[in-house]
């Protein structure tokens, strides 16, 4: 039976864009929430199942157990190999991703309506009894050193795993979730069961749907497709502080471009002011072409084809990053630049005008994003994942709109710290040097 | 029960099928209408006839160049004044340049249209270019180049391999332009390509979502009819490979790859107006050869019956002006030397033509190809870019609507006839792309 909890009928108005949904707040007979967007008019359906822990989880020594074991869910379950899992899931024609992040796991589906009874037996398999078949360890396994050699040759890789490794030390945040080649080559069997065991809980999943599927079958479809999972996992790693001091990390590199990543800590997602600083970080570096740091690096001196910033609230920390390319000839004048557009908007702040026109864009575009339903189902999953409401879909704008110039300029000044910057630069950049 | 209704009336027009309704202007622009009522946005692209294999010689990299320089001033816009328009009306906008078209879009509120009609058609006659602008988009391309291309062995690899792989056609020069030339395009370049091409009589206007056909035509006439044909327009002709008669093979060094990989490329025919059924057969092999990983011919070979390999694929676009390629790449497990990954690859190879074809393998990538039709239906986005892409290459609207049932007509003796007739040796680059040739002792 179904519990209707809740049901919100939204209307979103910005500029002049009505879009309406009505988002159900599904309960399972067995106790698991979903939010639902029933939409009948195409004959599919897109589940996004997003589970809090995440790579995070991954046990001392165990670096890449949760990537490696999330990579193998589409190798095999019950009674079916890795070639006939996907032979089936190929002669129904849906698809199913699997993806590991820091703070999370995710689990997209997307099937026919037709299809819909046998693509969740499928799923079902591969999240509730996967096989982990020593043949299919060791090709995926292969794969993942394959790659971990590639981005230690690779200068974007080489900036993150650089920058990640000095602001987090020994936190999971401070190494890439890929793990290491000598990580990835100890990994055991037991491991990726113990990586699954770990990863996959019922407390900490929340389910998003879109499409061809009404509450009551939805409700049915998740004790079916989660019902079997343990209830409860490992405790998540402690919260851990931006750890790195301002200043420069160069890389040596032998490439013709250098790229750059910068930041310092962030601002956390229920933080009283967090929309101010999105105002903040669109204009400085988040608007594409728009942005200050896009008009002064590219359009006026041309010295990149982009950069941006972005603000990044984990579930332990918080940073402000940005990232940019530029020829080794020029990257140092870009550094410049970076520093003296992040001195000017601590001290100076935004204009009446470059607010009022972020608060236009963000409102504008909100709407615009519920666009197919596959991005529907992403959005109701990480709604709950960060903790919101359906609400929030309505309210959202006016928070956007509720910023003033005074919140957005005292952020900027809280927020920036142009002497905290740190800059990793990967190339061979003219007139660069690490700081100490 | 009042809430329910309302939420359903917003989803009330169903369509089974894409409904694509088509007109052209006076002066020659064709226009496409594809309407999708689900929500109350629309997505307006305009096409040109007009990619990197029409640039004058000596001037590669100018289509992509002037697709940059479109977003700067217009005698009565401001440089950068239509980006900010598009956002402050929260709409999200961009540009592609490929070897046949250049494209521009805009996805905004559907009230929006005429707006980005207004501003999409004064840039097409009335673009405002200053010394200042050159030198700085010139900087700006040179570092895309720079991220895309010389930071990428990869990329490096695929620009030698496709001079390789075309002796006389300009598809062997990249988009982005080889760098010394891109290092010269001037104002002039950037004009002459300009002038000729962006007329109303190479374009094609791509409309989608929620609108009425009819409204777009008369909006499409208000903005874009006023605009004068070019008269001068050239046919529409590049120069073509002669016979192919000798094997390529290239060995690219860069010590920055990590992972050595063979690359094979085939020349191969695209999708022709009115004859789509080879282009068709192709596709399904590329899928048997080197699909799913799990399921085609290769990747059964290398990565389950023997450990050769850490990636196996294969792939084909058929959607060019000219003939394209047909490709495979193969990416040797540790210790397993190229050659050797090289023999297996074709002895997989070899083992599919000669065994034929699994009907269920042929039923399931039918089952697949159908699938995607109701799938592509979410993407209001991807149908009008399927429009524009197929009329910039020389299909008509009837080729693509005709394109899923003639994919759903390929049998397996049509897939490995089209093989026999590609996978000719005579005709195909190989590439051992490794860090240094040292690896090869």
């Amino acid at each position: 039976m179904i519990r209707y909890i809740f049901a919100a009928f939204l209307t979103l108005s910005a500029a002049s864009a009505h879009a309406q949904m009505e988002i159900q707040e599904v309960t399972s007979p067995g106790g698991i929430d979903a939010w639902l967007v029933q939409e009948e008019s195409i004959p599919f359906i897109a589940l996004e199942i997003i589970i809090d822990g995440g790579a995070s989880l991954d046990m001392p020594g165990k670096r890449g157990a949760t990537n490696l074991m999330m990579a193998l869910l589409e190798e095999g379950s019950g009674d079916l190999t890795a070639r006939e899992f996907q032979a089936k899931l190929e002669g129904i024609a849906a698809s199913f991703g699997f993806s590991a992040y820091d703070d999370s796991i995710s689990i997209s589906a997307t099937f026919l309506t037709e299809n819909r009874d046998e693509a969740i037996a499928l799923l079902r398999g591969a999240l509730i009894d996967p096989r982990f078949d020593e043949d299919a360890v060791e090709r995926v396994r292969a794969q993942v050193q394959s790659i971990l050699r590639s981005d230690a040759q690779d200068p974007d890789s080489i900036a993150n795993a650089t920058f990640d490794a000095a602001a987090f030390g020994d936190h999971p945040y401070g190494s890439s979730l890929d793990g290491t080649v000598e990580t990835v080559a100890a990994l055991t069997q037991a491991d990726l069961f113990e990586a699954h065991r770990n990863a996959l809980v019922q407390s900490r999943i929340y389910v998003g749907a879109a499409g061809d599927i009404s509450a009551e079958d939805l409700g049915a479809l998740m004790d079916d497709l989660l019902g079997n999972l343990p209830v409860d996992g490992p405790e998540l790693p402690p919260r851990v502080e931006f750890g790195l001091d301002g200043g420069m990390t160069v890389v040596p590199f032998d490439t013709p471009q250098s790229v750059a990543l910068f930041g310092h800590a962030g601002i956390e997602r229920d933080d009283d002011d967090f929309f101010a600083a999105y105002l903040l970080n669109e204009i400085l570096g988040g608007r594409g072409v728009e942005s200050r740091l896009m008009h002064e690096v590219r359009e006026k001196r041309g010295l990149t084809y982009g950069i941006s910033t972005y603000l990044v609230p984990k579930t332990a920390t918080e940073v402000y990053l940005g990232s940019v390319a530029s020829a080794n000839a020029t990257m140092a004048e870009v550094v410049d630049v970076v520093r003296a557009e992040w001195e000017l908007m601590a001290t100076e702040g935004v204009s009446a005008e470059e607010l009022e026109q972020a608060k236009t864009y963000l409102t504008g575009a909100y709407p615009l994003r519920f666009d197919g339903n596959a991005e529907i189902a992403g959005i109701l999953a990480s709604m709950q994942w960060v903790d919101l409401t359906p609400e929030y879909i309505v309210h959202r704008n006016d928070f956007v709109n509720a910023v003033t110039l005074d919140d957005i300029n005292r952020v900027a000044a809280e927020l920036l710290n142009p002497e905290g910057l740190h800059f990793v630069v990967v190339g061979q950049p003219d007139g660069l040097e690490s700081s100490d | 029960m009042r809430l329910l209704a309302a939420a359903l009336a917003v989803f009330a027009t169903t369509t089974l099928a894409e409904e694509v309704t088509t007109y052209q202007l006076d002066n020659g622009m064709d226009v496409v209408v594809i309407e999708d009522h689900r929500a109350p946005v629309v997505v307006h692209m305009l096409w040109y006839r007009a990619g990197s294999a029409d640039e004058p010689v000596g001037s590669s990299g100018v289509a992509h160049y002037l697709e940059h320089l479109l977003f700067k001033a217009t005698e009565s816009v401001d440089s950068g004044e239509f980006q900010r328009i598009v956002a402050e009306n929260g709409g999200s906008d961009n540009a592609f340049t490929s070897y046949d078209y250049t494209g521009y879009f805009q996805r905004v509120a559907a009230d929006r249209l005429p707006l980005m009609m207004q501003y999409e058609a004064d840039r097409m006659n009335n673009l405002v270019l200053t010394e200042e602008d050159i030198v700085t988009e010139r900087g700006v391309i040179l570092e895309e180049r720079n991220q895309r291309t010389e930071n990428s062995p990869s990329a490096l690899a695929r620009e030698q391999m496709r001079a390789a792989q075309f002796l006389n056609h300009r598809y062997g020069v990249p988009i982005i332009g080889w760098k010394h030339e891109m290092e010269t395009l001037d104002m002039e370049d950037a004009l002459s390509f300009y002038d000729i091409y962006y007329s109303p009589n190479n374009a094609i206007l791509v409309v989608a979502g929620d609108v009425q056909p009819e409204e777009v035509l008369a909006l499409a006439q208000e903005h874009y009819g006023p605009l004068p044909v070019e008269p001068n327009l050239p046919e529409r002709f590049r120069t073509q490979e002669p016979p192919q008669t000798a094997e390529r093979r290239l060995i690219f060094e860069d010590p920055r790859v990590a992972q050595p990989y063979i690359s094979r490329t085939y020349i191969a025919p695209e999708r022709d107006a009115g004859a789509q059924e080879e282009a068709a057969a192709l596709t399904y092999l590329a899928e048997l050869l080197g699909g799913s990983p799990f399921t085609s011919a290769l990747g059964i070979a290398l990565q389950f019956d023997t450990n050769t390999a850490v990636y196996s694929g294969a792939y084909y676009d058929g959607l060019n002006l000219d003939d394209g390629t047909f490709g495979m790449t193969v990416v040797p497990a540790e210790g397993v030397t190229l050659q050797e990954a090289e023999n297996a690859m074709d002895a997989a190879v070899a083992a599919f033509l000669e065994d034929g074809i699994d009907p269920e393998r042929m039923e399931a990538l039918r089952t697949q190809l159908k699938a995607g039709e109701i799938y592509a239906r979410d993407n209001v986005g991807g149908l009008a870019r399927r429009y524009g892409a197929a009329l910039t290459s020389g299909l008509t609207v009837e080729d693509v609507q005709a394109w899923p049932d003639i994919l759903q007509a390929v049998t397996a003796e049509d897939v490995l006839a089209a093989a026999e007739r590609v996978l000719d040796r005579d005709q195909s680059v190989t590439g051992w792309i490794v860090p240094s040739r040292e690896i090869l002792q």
